[in-house]
């Protein structure tokens, strides 16, 4: 039956285009599709991360700059500042950049209802695009996995200024040799417009997003 | 708030059985309430939208970019779809292909008994990520049949299943809600007497309710955005959350696509999560887009099933007209800008997909019986091609299929109609001059028994009899002069001349 409906369908497409495709055709044909679009805006690093900033803050976002030797510190704000006690933390976060003293827990593959119980989740991200206010995740080292970053109610994410992309297209650039890996694009907390078309922050994922931008990691 | 219940409050959406679009139009243009929430709605929407195109001066380029991969992936559609299944297949994704609606039911009720089963679930229940193509195959109904409860996780959906509502937009199906009506809803069926009605309050009311949904179903059903032949990953993009838990959480994952959901490669998202967010949502970017590609090991569903759906596709992609139609990224933009949806709302279409993109894809998805006044239920004013991020042009596509309901209608006895014996003589009217002169004659005798004066003189006429009712039925029709244009030139030729040969051309300067 399943076969059938495979080769039914197929057959129906090619006679709609008047023959099967010719692969070689179908290359040269997509070479040719226009892509005059921008793909690198001029900014200067400091326009960059003013806009990044710009947008998230839009977004309700919190962004806190910071230097990396700062960082453990600013991460201990963040949770206090959330009231987060019960925090998670991807196995292969690099604990130096933990602040001494709060109890994190290591995520080692909990189940839907464990995952409820923590407050935080803290992790680094792939990159950032400038333009629309993004972070990517790829369950990428100190990344964890999908559900990680979308039970626990805030989300503290540790972004490297060189990680920065002005453009969608700079984005894809960059994530072109990883496309197979999980990735979720975060644009500020959970929302919704679904009431009356006007977005309000919080339904499902995470409330709350901190974004600690560092200068650089070591 | 919300008025009393009334035929409105079921639609039907099922082109077979619908009303058409002028009766549907017709009760509704009388729910003032409802009309109120569509135009509150979608003008909030459509200066969001166009706020943040502006902010973009490659726009059109990147319109005509998405218009052309989109032609360019449906010429190749076949080596695209197997391509897709290839990689798909290779990441440990399973692929299903269904020809209709029917066999896409079979298929995905079959997968969810199966991982209801797998999984050890105590109750027979899933979770759903709001998707057109499962409404459009009436999916929740089948489910329902087999003795599966089906959760619809998204906020508007939530707010349609339990209000036994139907989805008015493809975007925001509850649009033709307001906050106080969802909140009636909703401190109803979720039994919370004490519900505030702050968008705050109804939002954190749905997290509750489903929080603990999405910890314990461990069955989930998707649609999708874009499926991506090169990798063979899945791209579904979303504002609350409810996405990423279904994704995410769940053992097993089954995800419904229409075969025009494919696009030929990962780079191509650089366009799309540029036209989408901006034109659906008025957004630079809406909160999560998840791409996954089969399963992974620890992250995600252990199981993953891919339903490929023809369902009338094909048939459209062999019109080489109406093919464009396929192209369609789903974003709603044209509904929000058309005024006639505008003034209707979803429901009038008799189709979960609705306004301009319903007008032209569900009489090509559905016989063209079921949907035949649809492409009528346009003003043809171009909004909708204006603001499409693929540049389909829907007022081309409506004229196409307006010629091909009067092709379908005059063939055999279909000639013997008035309609299309009105319109031949109309013809043999328009091709003389006599012919054309003794028709304006007759109709000048024939109104004037119809035509009431007004104030300043001016003869109306009210009312028209039997098939030229429909001219009438919404506004008035000035008489016939007494005289027309050409008698008129005429006389007045022929008095100048008499003047000119007895007062001898004073007409000079």
């Amino acid at each position: 039956m399943a076969a059938d409906a495979r080769s039914e369908i197929l057959s129906a497409i090619r006679s709609a285009n008047r023959g099967a495709t010719d692969l070689t055709h179908a290359e040269l044909d997509y070479a040719e599709i226009p892509r005059d679009y921008t793909r690198h805006a001029g900014l200067s690093r400091d326009e960059t991360i003013a806009l990044l900033t710009e947008r998230l803050v839009d977004y309700n976002a919190h962004v806190f700059p910071c230097g990396a030797d700062q960082l453990p510190s600013a991460i201990r704000e963040a949770l206090q500042q959330h009231g987060a006690s019960h925090v998670l933390i991807p196995g292969d976060f690099p604990r130096n950049l933990l602040p001494d003293g709060v109890d994190v827990t290591s995520d080692t593959n909990l189940a839907p209802a464990e995952l409820d119980r923590f407050d935080a989740a803290v992790t680094l991200c792939t990159l950032a695009v400038a333009e629309t206010g993004t972070l990517v995740l790829q369950g990428l080292a100190g990344q964890g996995r999908r559900a990680a970053t979308l039970v626990p109610d805030l989300h503290v994410c540790v972004l490297r200024v060189e990680d920065i992309v002005n453009t969608v297209p700079e984005a894809f650039d960059r994530l072109a040799s990883t496309a197979r890996r999980p990735l979720t694009f975060v644009s500020g907390p959970s929302a919704t417009a679904d009431i009356e078309m006007t977005r309000i922050k919080g339904v499902h994922g995470p409330r709350q997003l901190y974004i600690l931008l560092v200068q650089s990691l070591i | 708030m919300s008025g009393p219940k009334s035929a409105l409050s079921q639609p039907k959406l099922d082109p077979r059985t619908a009303p058409a679009f002028p009766k549907a139009a017709h009760n509704l243009l009388r729910d003032a309430q409802l009309r109120k929430n569509v135009h509150h709605a979608t003008s909030v929407i459509q200066n969001k939208r166009a706020r943040v195109v502006s902010e973009l001066p490659d726009w059109e380029q990147l319109r005509v970019a998405g218009q052309r991969i989109r032609e360019h992936t449906m010429a190749h559609l076949d080596a695209y779809l197997e391509q897709f299944e290839q990689n798909c297949t290779r990441a440990g994704g399973i692929v299903h292909w269904a020809r209709n609606a029917e066999e896409a039911r079979q298929i995905v009720v079959h997968l969810a008994q199966q991982a209801i089963q797998e999984n050890a679930q105590p109750a027979p229940e899933i979770l759903k990520i709001k998707s057109m193509t499962t409404e459009e195959i009436g999916l929740n109904g089948a489910l329902e049949a087999a003795g599966i409860r089906p959760y619809e996780t998204d906020l508007a959906e939530l707010i349609i299943q339990l209000g036994h509502d139907k989805p008015s937009h493809i975007v925001v199906p509850a649009l033709h809600k307001n906050r106080q009506q969802i909140h009636e809803i909703f401190r109803r069926e979720m039994n919370l007497p004490n519900l505030g009605s702050s968008p705050e309050d109804l939002a954190d009311a749905a997290r509750l309710f489903l929080r603990e949904k999405f910890l314990r179903v461990a069955t989930a059903i998707s649609g999708a955005n874009f499926l991506i032949a090169e990798t063979g990953g899945v791209c579904i993009v979303e504002s609350e959350g409810n996405g990423r838990m279904c994704l995410t959480l769940p053992r097993t994952l089954i995800t419904v696509a229409g075969i025009d959901k494919v696009i030929p490669r990962f780079r191509d998202l650089e366009v799309f999560l540029q036209l989408l967010p901006r034109s659906a949502t008025g957004e630079r970017m809406n909160p999560y887009n998840s791409i996954w590609t089969g399963v992974y090991e620890n992250d995600g569903p252990r199981s993953f099933h891919v339903v490929l759906m023809d369902n009338a596709r094909t048939s459209v992609l062999a019109d080489s007209e109406g093919r464009q139609t396929l192209n369609c990224i789903r974003c709603g933009a044209c509904q929000n800008i058309c005024p006639v949806y505008r003034e209707t709302g979803g429901h009038a279409y008799g189709s979960v997909y609705a306004g301009p993109i319903g007008a032209i894809l569900t009489p090509q998805l559905q016989q063209m019986e079921h949907a035949r006044s649809l492409p009528y239920a346009s003003s043809l004013c171009g909004a909708c091609y204006e603001v499409c991020p693929v540049r389909i042009n829907i007022p081309e596509i409506l004229v196409h299929l307006r010629h091909r309901v009067v092709q379908h209608d005059s063939k055999g006895f279909g000639a013997l109609r008035p309609e299309p014996i009105a319109m031949k003589v109309m013809s043999r009217i328009f091709q003389s001059e006599s012919r054309f002169r003794a028709a304006q004659r007759l109709a000048r005798n024939a109104d004037r028994p119809l035509a009431r004066k007004d104030k300043t003189g001016k003869p109306w006429i009210h009312w028209l009899p039997g098939m030229l009712g429909g001219w009438t039925q919404s506004r008035d029709l000035q008489a016939l002069p007494d005289q027309t244009f050409r008698e008129w030139w005429e006389q007045r030729n022929r008095a100048e001349a008499k003047t000119n040969t007895s007062a001898g051309g004073t007409n000079g300067g």
